[in-house]
């Protein structure tokens, strides 16, 4: 048949023309979801081997240990006025977790908010993670952001920012980046199911397929944005199948399962880093904790879903594969967990206790150089501070003392 | 009358309105069977149906865009921008579209049936991205009102007159009020005029103005000045824009003197412009230099927000400094 149109575009791979006039439905494409281990944390019969050594198992599971008691703790203590916010990764640690430990140790991160296990998958400590939930002077953000908007240059994970989706073009720019300098690296960008509605979304998904940008786009859908269930967010089969749209490879994964979303996102950044290419990834875990410490699920879902998902946890899941390996000991986990819950409560007590940052920090880091305006802005604010010190007690008796 | 906060005001002139307006739609992130994150359309749903009152997906740009379409078509549209912090991701949508339909079509099409609502302001240890107060962006934008009320009779009255416009409102509503500013407001419709500041308190020897929760810092200095014999009248400018020059003119011929506060950091402030006005309009009567208390030329921090605000002790500064000039 003769072309129809003369569209050349070596990226249309279809090149059919067709007489017939049909609608390709809009469920044409549906993607499957990878599983590996199943409820009682047993490879499924004719799944995938798994690549996961013990080493990598056992700090994957550790890590998963600790921000479940963490978030608990962090939590009760927002509830008892300590913390003025709080955020849980309740039951998408695995999702978490699972996708830092595919990456090097030079990949970069992007996270949205709820991604504090990556973050200490890479090494974050417990005092670092309480020094920035108390907004004290030993937190790297100087105090300056709400609790869990944890970054670190040295792990190369990039400090949260509040406004939703505006990591996701970032992403895309950081891997170009990481590709002209020959890093053979990538960048990871975690976001949620409601942000990738952001136009955000599309435009670092499409700057990242059109500049070719080894970048890792991991959607977390948790079936909740706030509120909002994913049924009213969009009319799609979920986020992976948008990946087409852009010429982009995907893969959707069991968000639940550690073994899987691990195996999932190490192919995608092999992919990633080959071929300059990016890569969507979604995974499905349910949001079982309430959206944040603001937040009160009973207004908008019911308990019976709640405790049909918290039956389905990935950690249990996970936990039970390695007793199974003989990769743990029962008697040993509890024994840590109990640790854990010790020295999260020490590591509270010494954060709470620590200063405040300096006044100075008011002015510092809005220009790499503190201008003149500021500067006089920062004399006039000490001076009336000094007027009266008991109505600023947190910086009064600081600029006393070095009066 | 009955006793209401100001979120129950503003969802009694929301019903009011979706009552007379067959169409009005209601919409945002969280708007919908969750009434909103701070409940400011609860029960909406309920009342005028999931056609009416609904969740959005998660886009400001989207949201902005779908109210500009809907108000050009002639319905009432009333979305919600969950924080001002995240109406920026709409910006184009509102300074080029909401504020030029009329103008740019010779008056063939206009979206004066638009009314966007917003959260707005700090004091509630919300940091960088829960605390911010935008307006300056868009008082630089023609073809825009702002709307901010101060307490919840102001709301519900100037919320009514807001969705009574002929053109595009963006009420900012004062977060940090939504709950603790309680009061008598009628349960059935009235309205409050936009572009009218309201003389608050009348005094003799200085203006102090401001717009929304700022104005209960004036109130504040205003009675430790009082304990000086020093004698305020206290403006709220209501609207910002356009705003009344009338009214505060007049109130600086009379008093000589004039504290402008804001939320927002000083440079290119609203309290700027106001300033230049001002002293454009009364420069023989002005006995000091405008006082201007503002935010610092920062973002917005957390740890130090305390430090950071433009508190009643920062107005009464500069009511004396004015006063002994
Ligand atoms: C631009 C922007 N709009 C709105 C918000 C307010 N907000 C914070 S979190 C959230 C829901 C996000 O849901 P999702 O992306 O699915 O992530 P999840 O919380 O489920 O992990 C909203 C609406 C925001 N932070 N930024």
């Amino acid at each position: 048949m003769a072309k129809l149109l003369n569209v050349d575009n070596p990226n249309n791979t279809s090149k059919n023309d067709t007489l017939n006039l049909e609608f390709v439905d809009e469920h044409a494409l549906a993607i499957p979801t990878f599983k590996m281990l199943d409820d009682n944390g047993e490879l499924y019969k004719d799944a995938q081997a798994s690549s996961m050594d013990k080493e990598t198992a056992i700090r994957i599971y550790e890590t998963m240990r600790f921000i479940r008691v963490f978030d608990e703790r962090m939590l009760a203590a927002q509830r008892q006025g300590r913390v003025s916010f709080y955020m849980q990764c309740l039951g998408e640690e695995a999702a978490v977790t699972g996708s830092a430990a595919a990456l090097e140790d030079k990949d970069m991160i992007f996270a949205q908010y709820r991604e504090q296990a990556a973050l200490a998958y890479r090494g974050f400590t417990l005092e670092q993670f309480m020094h920035q939930n108390f907004s004290n002077e030993k937190d790297f953000g100087k105090g300056r952001q709400m609790p869990i908007h944890y970054g670190s240059k040295g792990l190369n994970y990039s400090t949260i920012s509040s406004p939703l989706g505006t990591q996701i073009p970032q992403a895309a720019g950081y891997a170009y980046g990481q590709k002209l300098k020959g890093d053979k690296a990538c960048t990871i960008c975690y976001f949620g199911e409601g942000a990738a509605s952001e136009g955000d979304f599309h435009a670092g998904l499409n700057m990242a397929a059109v500049h070719s940008a080894p970048t890792l786009f991991f959607a977390r859908n948790n079936g909740y944005a706030i509120s909002t269930p994913a049924s009213e967010q969009f009319k799609g089969d979920g986020i992976a199948v948008r990946a087409v749209g852009y010429g982009m490879k995907a893969l959707r994964v069991d968000g639940v399962d550690v073994l899987a979303v691990y195996e999932a996102v190490k192919k995608a950044r092999e992919f990633a880093v080959e071929n300059n290419a990016p890569v969507l990834i979604e995974s499905i875990a349910y949001r079982l904790a309430a959206h944040s410490s603001s937040d009160d699920p009973t207004g908008y879902r019911e308990k019976e879903e709640e405790e049909t998902f918290r039956a389905n946890c990935p950690i249990e899941r996970f936990r039970r594969y390695m007793l199974k390996q003989g990769w743990l000991d029962e008697a040993e986990d509890e024994a840590a967990k109990e640790k854990i819950k010790a020295d999260v409560l020490s590591a509270l007590k010494v954060a709470e206790k620590v200063a405040k940052p300096a006044l100075e920090e008011i002015v510092t880091d809005v220009y790499e150089d503190v201008p003149l305006h500021l500067q006089k802005q920062y004399e006039q604010l000490k001076q009336h501070i000094l007027k009266y010190p008991e109505a600023y007690p947190a910086t009064a008796s600081r600029i006393e003392e070095t009066k | 009358m009955a006793k209401m906060n100001m979120l129950q005001a503003i969802n009694s002139a929301l019903a009011i309105a979706m009552e007379e307006n067959e169409n009005a739609c209601v919409f945002g992130e969280d708007v919908g069977a969750f009434g909103g994150v701070f409940r400011a359309t609860s029960g909406l749903q309920e009342k005028f149906g999931k056609d009416r009152v609904f969740n959005t997906p998660l886009v400001e740009q989207g949201i902005l865009g779908f109210a500009n379409g809907l108000a050009a078509q002639g319905t009432l549209a009333i979305p919600e921008i969950q924080f001002a912090d995240y109406i920026f991701p709409a910006f184009d949508q509102i300074v080029n579209e909401t504020a030029k339909f009329r103008f740019r079509s010779g008056n063939e099409f206009n979206v004066g049936n638009l009314v966007i609502r917003t959260p707005y302001g700090g004091g509630i240890h919300g940091g960088l991205y829960h605390s911010q107060s935008p307006e300056a962006y868009f008082a630089h934008t023609p073809g825009l009102k702002l709307v901010f009320p101060r307490n919840a009779y102001q709301a519900k009255g100037l919320l009514a007159a807001s969705l009574e416009s002929n053109d595009p409102v963006i009420f900012f509503e004062p977060k940090r009020l939504y709950r603790a500013s309680v009061g008598d407001v009628p349960e059935g419709k009235y309205t409050i005029p936009l572009g009218k500041a309201e003389i608050v308190q009348q005094g003799t020897d200085i203006t102090l103005l401001a717009w929304g929760a700022q104005v209960e810092m004036l109130e504040k200095a205003a009675e430790m000045a009082s304990k000086d014999g020093i004698s305020c009248e206290i403006i709220d400018l209501r609207t910002v824009a356009p705003w009344d020059v009338e009214t505060v003119s007049q109130s600086v011929i009379k008093t000589g003197r004039l504290v402008v506060s804001q939320e927002a950091p000083l440079t290119g402030g609203f309290a700027s412009e106001i300033a230049a006005t001002i002293q454009d309009e009364c420069f023989l009567h002005l006995e000091s230099p405008i006082e201007r208390v503002c935010g610092l030329d920062t973002p917005y921090p957390l740890a130090h927000e305390k430090e950071y605000m433009a508190d009643h002790l920062k107005v009464y500064e500069a009511i004396k400094r004015s006063i002994n000039y």
